[in-house]
């Protein structure tokens, strides 16, 4: 752990232990007084909540798992009767399928913040890259499941995605038949994703620990990006975080609720309601909502590339799209490679943060294409977003890094404090006065 | 600090935006009628007579074409279901040890499955055997296969009930919609348009998500088969459904109920989002508790937070 062990066993059975597993101190010093920035705000608490609807998401998923078939001729019936003659099945599987939202809203909330404070530089690369390894299981792990319940989508979204392996140059085709376990999407195939998808919750689960093992060795990153450096910048984790956590987690669940008991298939697709058959392709197929912006970058590559003046094509649309969709995850590797700039928090970079405001809405946009048919204007406006989006990482960010002018950096968290209150105070004040100045404006 | 958790609150229900618009495609039928349910919004719940009327007409019109075959007799007397008892009517005389809030045991729900012919295992010499249905047994489909059924109906395979709700965007209104909404019925134009020629053995809907592109008469085309200027095809498209409820009074109503085309078209809707969803008002009253428990949560923890971070500056 990156700072002194202050923990002190209290009884002769905590000594005991100490001196055979210190697995009480490793979760005191983790957990308990843990030394915090005492600046985080809730952007700060997703990984908390994260933690807990991975927790969900297990214990909901094992139960589903009771009384699930893995078999073309009986995942759908299965998964009915559940909702109809399992003791609160209904319950388990809409809090199963809307946690995976729940899980999606939270994760791209926690990269948001990632990005905005700069939580992936030095020291803290590999932290970052572990997340983004988390990011790559959730995703896999997402897809999987959502083939589980054998529906239109199911079928069609596994058949979409699974053929893009065929992309891949001469080993594609022999991937494509190993994922599907013969040469269609079918039985085989349901069983091989019905087995990962109950295993890699535990591989993430795995990976978590690594990911909070390398938080606690820099600690925390904080909203003013300035390192800690005397005690008085710290809070110890609990109560103080965990209190603070401990309201956003309940706040959070509010608002899954409201998806599990109100409207538990607004997220969804119709036509997952419809059983799998594969003489019907559904008119528009669509992925989950968390996928859109990334299929919309897969769409958008609707051009072959070769040699120019010649026939000779290098890479093939259908290559392309798959590259691009991939990169647009593996970028985030070599983000804290790219981002060369030595100030962390975007709150000190006037021109960068306009630019990752113009890429996080870029985003939203390219989740809304995602949603479209592949047509023009659609197509057009995907590649242009596309090329903002891989713009941001390969050229603004290098080039700001050198150009860009930050402003002064807060000597200490403690000193940002201090001056942010100073802000909001100086922001509220003028609302006294009335446009006429009529009103006089209050003694301060 | 309020402010900056509503802020993240908003940002967090953002998917919603992207939840409308993962359907836009192909054709473009009529928007739905924006119908009053007894089930809808956060109290909703099932009106059992309705219930019970709706039945009667899946079991008079609908049945005849559709399967159910995710629900089973016993449904019918779970509750929050058409014939759910909490305790035996008196006038029927029932012993005490009878419970007819358990399904199995519920008078009707005997009777309903009674009425069926299931063909379910074998006799002693191997043959198929026939006999009454229990509230063990689901409903049985009125076709023995896909095949005959697409035979039947004029190579259409009339979609299995269960889940039609779900299954379609907006699901109750645009089942009541397309029922009420063909040409000359209370929700639909007078006429077929004029601009279309159905073929034989389909019927037109304006909500139907079909094409009448392929409809157009000759005389509103130009010579490569587009649309002649300031002509629109009309909305929808034809199938092979016939009207289902094409008069008033198809079923008569056991309890008296005004037998319209819309009263039946309604209970017959609110039916099968019963089918679809029977838990929906288990779910809602569970809702209602769980988030009254968060809120006060909420307001305690952030109390608690409040009052541990009140001498740190942050």
């Amino acid at each position: 752990m990156a700072h002194e062990s202050t923990y002190v066993p209290g009884t002769g059975f905590e000594r005991w232990v100490d001196k055979r597993l210190p697995v009480i101190r490793l979760g005191y010093d983790s957990f308990i007084d843990f030394p915090t920035p005492k600046n985080l705000n809730y952007w700060y608490t997703f990984g908390g909540i994260l933690a807990i609807m991975l927790v969900v998401q297990i214990v909901t998923g094992v139960v589903l798992a009771m009384h699930y078939t893995a078999h073309v001729e009986h995942a759908f019936d299965s998964v009915e009767m559940i909702m109809r003659d399992v003791n609160y099945g209904w319950l388990m599987r809409y809090a199963h399928a809307n946690g995976a939202s729940m899980f999606f809203i939270a994760v791209y909330l926690h990269i948001a913040r990632g990005l905005y404070y700069g939580s992936y530089k030095e020291p803290r690369e590999i932290l970052w890259g572990l997340g983004v390894v988390i990011f790559l299981l959730m995703m896999a792990t997402a897809f999987m499941g959502y083939v589980l319940p054998w529906g239109q989508m199911s079928y069609w979204g596994a058949t979409v995605i699974t053929s893009l392996a065929s992309a891949v140059p001469l080993v594609g085709d022999p991937i494509k038949t190993l994922l599907w376990g013969g040469f269609s999407v079918d039985n085989p195939t349901l069983n091989r994703f019905y087995a990962l998808h109950y295993l890699m919750p535990f591989l993430i689960a795995g990976v978590v620990i690594l990911h909070i093992w390398a938080l606690h060795v820099p600690g925390n990153n904080n909203p003013s990006g300035v390192e800690v450096q005397t005690k008085k910048d710290t809070v110890p984790f609990h109560p103080y975080y965990t209190v603070k956590d401990g309201f956003a987690i309940v706040a959070f669940m509010i608002l899954y609720a409201a998806f599990v008991f109100y409207m538990p298939n607004v997220l969804g697709h119709t036509d997952n309601y419809i059983g799998a058959n594969p003489l019907v392709t559904p008119s528009h197929i669509v992925p989950e909502w968390y996928f859109l912006p990334f299929y919309a970058m897969l769409r958008a590559i609707t051009f072959d590339i070769g040699i120019p003046f010649t026939d000779i094509v290098i890479i093939n649309s259908k290559l392309g799209g798959v590259l691009v969709m991939l990169g647009s995850i593996l970028i985030l590797f070599v983000l804290p490679w790219l981002d060369r700039s030595r100030v962390r928090s975007m709150r000190y970079r006037p021109i960068a943060k306009w630019w990752l405001m113009i890429f996080f809405a870029d985003v939203f946009l390219l989740g809304w294409l995602g949603g479209q048919v592949a047509e023009q204007p659609y197509i057009l406006i995907s590649q242009l977003a596309t090329a903002y989006y891989f713009a941001y990482f390969l050229i603004i960010l290098p080039v700001l890094s050198v150009t860009e002018t930050p402003k002064p950096l807060p000597r200490s968290i403690s000193e940002a404090v201090v001056a942010d209150k100073a802000g909001s105070k100086k922001r509220k004040s003028p609302l006294g006065v009335t446009a006429g100045g009529t009103q006089p404006a209050p003694a301060e | 600090m309020m402010r900056r958790v509503l802020l993240t609150a908003g940002l967090a229900a953002l998917p919603l935006l992207f939840a409308g618009n993962a359907h836009a495609a192909g054709g473009h039928p009529k928007e739905p009628i924006e119908h009053e349910w007894h089930s809808q919004g956060l109290f909703g719940s099932y009106d059992q007579r309705q219930l019970q009327r709706g039945y009667q007409v899946y079991r008079t019109v609908c049945s005849s074409c559709h399967s159910m075959k995710l629900v089973a007799f016993r449904h019918l007397g779970q509750p929050g279901g058409p014939y759910h008892l909490d305790a035996c009517p008196e006038e029927l005389g029932l012993a005490d040890t009878v419970d007819c809030s358990d399904p199995a045991a519920n008078p009707f729900v005997k009777a309903i499955a009674a009425d069926f012919t299931i063909t379910a295992g074998v006799d002693d010499s191997g043959d198929p055997l026939s006999r009454p249905g229990l509230p063990s047994d689901y409903f049985p489909s009125p076709y023995a296969n896909q095949q005959q059924a697409m035979l039947a109906n004029g190579g259409a395979n009339p979609p299995d009930m269960s889940l039609l709700v779900k299954a379609r965007e907006d699901g109750r209104n645009y089942i009541y919609s397309l029922i009420t909404g063909y040409p000359g019925l209370p929700k639909g134009p007078a006429e077929i348009p004029e601009e279309i020629t159905v073929p034989p053995g389909q019927y037109y809907n304006p909500y139907y998500h079909g094409d009448t592109l392929s409809l157009m008469k000759a005389e509103y085309l130009d010579e490569d088969g587009h649309l002649l200027p300031g002509v629109h095809a009309p909305d929808g498209g034809s199938f092979k459904m016939a009207p289902p409820l094409s008069q008033d009074c198809l079923v008569t109503y056991e309890d008296g109920t005004d037998c319209t085309v819309e009263q039946m078209a309604e209970d017959v809707v609110a039916f099968l989002q019963w089918a679809a969803e029977p838990e929906l008002e288990q779910r809602k009253r569970m809702g209602g508790f769980v988030l009254l428990y968060l809120f006060a949560f909420a307001g305690i923890v952030y109390a608690s937070y409040r009052q541990i971070w009140r001498n740190v500056e942050h």
